[in-house]
């Protein structure tokens, strides 16, 4: 029987502890003694959260596929299990073999939202493990950070000793060859880090020289070394279909958000919406071929035992054989008795025959994501859907059956005017009337409900929004009531629910989003007055957060409400995504005159990323299946 | 056909509670290809339920659940594949058909438990501390002179009311050798006894106080009644040759 690092006291008295004590179906177990490089990959949230992410599923079976590596899962313990830790002095552990992160090689945490910067100094905290890269020892593991937020990593520089910038399946083959030879030959630390700062996608913040202008802004970001390269490139995975994907998913015990298999169909988004991160630095889009994904999701259900698959991508409907794998999918599902699920289909005439089929009409929502209230609006975020698609996909829904729409906005969006505000509950209004237009009394099912939320916008580093100012708390606040108030006039204002993030969140968001290096010590700061969890409502605490940035003598508001010009030098523009500033700073300029750019699919547009020579991008697989007589 | 499935849980699974080892042999169930009976609907949910839930920190040897399937291949053949899909902890003892007519629900035929408690360190220490062990008497010797008592009263408080109520004749069986009780309780819907009450009874009989998180229970087996007979709940089954 396996050694558990908790007493059975422990263990008995906090909350789930199946979130302690590893054990899932296909977790991998190997012998320490026959490993050369262990580690620790990290989601810095509570379990149920971190299983749920496909990245980490993916790195954990690719790495553990490689003989001499033995990686395993660490998650944030919840409040409960942190304060007995802290009292007892209990380090934090790994869940396959227990035994204290503080002894693995490597600690990977993957950085998904900003809210978790403090989950991350918990980590490194309860592992024993100095907050601050600068003060690591030889004994202490190498830190490295990967995810989305790395695409601008400055605020968190102080505290990793290397990012990894793009997908994991490339370099990390490289970086552990590079680490088992530095190893054998008892190098140290310093050295290995210079060294890997050399492979693609590797940054290592300590070897930058950072100065800044009077008014705070960057004035250069320079290696402190010749051979460290001046800008990092980010790296992706050429070939969707023949890249590592795992078949063994794990398998938790608890329920867990994403309780499910998930198929990862592509990567990449074609649409090209202004706001949206994922959709600048995850292009080209990059699709895994039909046959891969139906093997893939044949062996994954097998192997798991899940009773539900679900499609993951950023934009499902855009997938090239988004019907043949749909239709098979709902084929072999049926045979297994396996629920799908079909998260970022666009509605339209195909996707509503698939929902008919694979769900409850009744009981099921309808989603559209329409961002904006008017026309004008959506032009600016580029978000190609119209009135037009909306209305005609919720009239066909609605004669389908379906009487529950779900509608995503959102307020704060540049440029947005009043007109555009009390166009979310005018536009709301509008679909609710048409259900009445489109149903006949005898064939209602009760009254047509709708939901709209708001999130507010926060600017993105890599988009091209990244330009954008934002608003102080209480003008969001302005707005979210306003929009309110605009609902409780509608005739349908019954049958409507209208709902808003929380303003100060937003603002922190901000800070962090578009952070310099600066902003590590408020961060630092904040987690020491006991900020933790902060994408949790129940304990993000805005307060303390204001008290750290004042103690450390850093204005948010120089992130958020500064205007940035066109020449300013951003924290993170060392980061090569293939995307051009020049290219964004155009769709900047076209979002402010309010023109649409076309998606990838209809025209390139030359953002960069042909660069990569991968993807749907000219001279990528598109063109290679043309030359080759193939589909297209 | 009706199958009614023993299993042991041991070890860490201890920490994994009821509803959670549902879901967890639903997907065995697929993994291992059973050929499981399903509801209609849009969800279909298998056909399957479980005798009395063990709490959590509580291992076993004799946990049951019955399930229905269109087709069986030999027990044997059945509980191969089952521990070939397990989690470390779970094991699959036994796999036999049951009678199709007559009650046979796993869960309303229960009558008796047995059960092995275990005292930790600390609850032997705070026993051979209490008022009746002062005259250096074995717990071996003080739980023989516990249960000679005719009623043992304990309260006890549910969610809807308080009582008194006697567990001697609720004790069917009991033994003590070192600092290990194999009991066997009344259990199931009518009249159930846990043993972490028999064990603060006695202490409590005693003089003494049981600690917390000092006791490691395993259940052993469950029972249904037959012809004034405890008969083990995998004996209302046949082994499928």
């Amino acid at each position: 029987m396996r050694k558990l690092a908790l007493s059975d006291e422990i263990l008995l008295t906090v909350e789930k502890p199946a979130r302690y004590i590893g054990n899932e179906i296909n977790a991998v177990y190997k012998d320490p003694e026959q490993v050369d490089v262990r580690f620790a990959m990290c989601f810095p949230d509570v379990y149920e959260i971190g299983m749920s992410h496909l990245g980490i599923q993916i790195l954990y079976h690719m790495l553990n596929a490689m003989e001499h590596v033995w990686c395993e899962r660490v998650y944030s313990p919840w409040v409960d299990l942190d304060r007995v830790m802290r009292e007892q002095k209990i380090p934090l552990f790994a869940l396959e073999s227990q035994s204290p992160v503080r002894e693995f090689d490597f600690l990977g945490i993957t950085i998904q939202y900003e809210m978790c910067y403090t989950n991350i100094l918990q980590i490194l905290d309860l592992s024993g493990i100095p907050m601050m890269a600068s003060e690591r020892g030889e004994d202490d593991p190498i830190v490295i950070g990967g995810g989305p937020c790395t695409y601008n990593p400055e605020p968190l520089a102080d505290f990793f000793d290397m990012f990894y910038i793009g997908e994991g399946e490339e370099t990390y083959p490289e970086l552990i060859r590079l680490y088992r030879e530095h190893k054998a030959a008892g190098g140290h630390r310093e050295a290995f880090l210079q060294k890997a700062a050399t492979l693609p996608g590797i940054y290592v913040p300590s070897l930058y020289e950072v100065a800044y202008h009077a008014d705070g802004t960057l004035a250069s970001f320079t290696p402190k070394y010749p051979d460290v390269p001046e800008k990092v490139r980010k790296v992706i995975v050429k070939d969707m279909t023949e890249s590592f994907y795992p078949e063994k998913p794990l398998v938790p015990f608890i329920k867990v958000t994403q309780d499910r298999v998930v198929l990862e169909i592509q990567r990449g988004c074609i649409r090209g919406c202004r706001f949206c991160q994922a959709g600048m630095v995850y292009r080209p889009v990059r699709e895994r071929s039909l046959d891969r994904l139906q093997d893939l999701a044949a062996k994954m259900l097998e192997n798991s035992g899940h009773e539900e698959i679900s499609l993951s991508s950023l934009s499902s409907s855009d997938y090239s054989g988004i019907e043949p794998l749909v239709n098979g999918l709902i084929e072999d599902c049926r045979n297994r008795k396996v629920n799908i699920s079909l998260p970022s289909l666009r509605i339209d005439a195909f996707s509503l025959d698939v929902m008919s089929k694979v769900q409850d009409v009744k009981k099921s929502s309808l989603t559209f994501a329409p961002e904006a209230g008017t026309q004008r609006l959506r032009n600016v975020i580029n978000k190609g859907l119209t009135e037009e698609n909306i209305l005609n996909g919720a009239a066909e829904a609605f004669r389908g059956g379906w009487s529950k729409v779900k509608l995503y906005f959102m307020l704060g969006l540049p440029t947005e005017t009043e007109e555009d505000m009390k166009g979310i509950p005018l536009l709301s209004e509008t679909i609710a009337r048409r259900y009445y237009e489109e149903v006949p009394k005898e064939k209602r099912h009760g009254k047509v409900n709708i939901t709209a939320s708001a999130s507010f916008f926060v600017p993105k580093p890599f988009t091209p929004f990244q330009w954008a100012t934002m608003f102080p708390k209480e003008e969001y606040l302005r707005r979210a009531y306003l929009v309110k108030d605009t609902f409780a006039e509608q005739l349908n204002h019954k049958a409507m629910h209208f709902q808003y993030h929380e303003a100060d969140v937003t603002v922190l968001e901000g800070v962090l989003a578009r952070g310099d290096r600066k902003v590590a010590a408020s961060i630092l700061q904040a987690y020491r007055r006991g900020c933790l969890y902060d994408a949790w409502s129940d304990f993000f605490d805005n307060d303390k957060w204001m008290q750290a940035f004042a103690d450390t003598g850093v204005d948010p508001d120089f992130y958020t409400l500064r205007e940035r010009t066109a020449e300013e030098l951003f924290p993170w523009d060392f980061i090569d995504v293939g995307v051009t500033k020049k290219f964004l700073r155009r769709e900047w300029e076209r979002a402010m005159a309010a023109e649409v750019t076309k998606n990838c699919r209809d025209v390139c547009n030359g953002c960069g990323a042909a660069s990569f020579g991968t993807g749907i991008c000219p001279g990528g697989d598109r063109d290679r299946l043309c030359a080759k007589g193939g589909e297209e | 056909m009706k199958i009614r499935i023993r299993f042991a849980k041991r070890g860490t699974m201890r920490f994994i509670g009821h509803l959670d080892i549902m879901r967890y042999f639903q997907k065995s169930m697929r993994r291992a290809h059973v050929d499981i009976c399903y509801s209609q609907g849009f969800s279909p949910h298998q056909i399957m339920s479980f005798a009395s839930p063990l709490g959590i920190g509580l291992t076993s040897e004799g946990e049951y659940m019955d399930i229905e399937v269109n087709s069986s291949e030999s027990s044997k053949a059945m509980i191969r594949r089952l521990n070939e899909v397990m989690a470390e902890g779970m094991e699959i003892l036994s796999w036999v058909r049951l009678p199709e007519e007559g009650k046979t629900n796993a869960m309303a035929n229960i009558a008796a438990a047995d059960y092995r408690v275990t005292l930790h360190g600390t609850a032997v220490q705070e026993l051979t501390r209490s008022e009746r062990a002062a005259s250096g008497a074995e717990i071996a010797a003080l739980w023989e002179s516990f249960l000679e008592q005719k009623e043992i009263m304990i309260h006890k408080v549910t969610k809807k009311n308080e009582m008194d109520v006697d567990i001697r004749p609720l004790i069917f069986d009991a033994s003590c050798k070192g600092d290990t009780f194999t009991l066997r309780l009344s259990s199931g819907s009518v009249q159930n006894l846990k043993p972490e009450a028999v064990m603060e009874a006695f202490f409590a009989w005693a003089g003494a106080i049981l600690p917390e998180h000092a006791l490691s229970i395993c259940r052993l087996d469950m029972f249904a009644l037959r012809e004034e007979k405890l008969v083990s709940l995998e004996f209302l089954g046949e082994v499928i040759a």
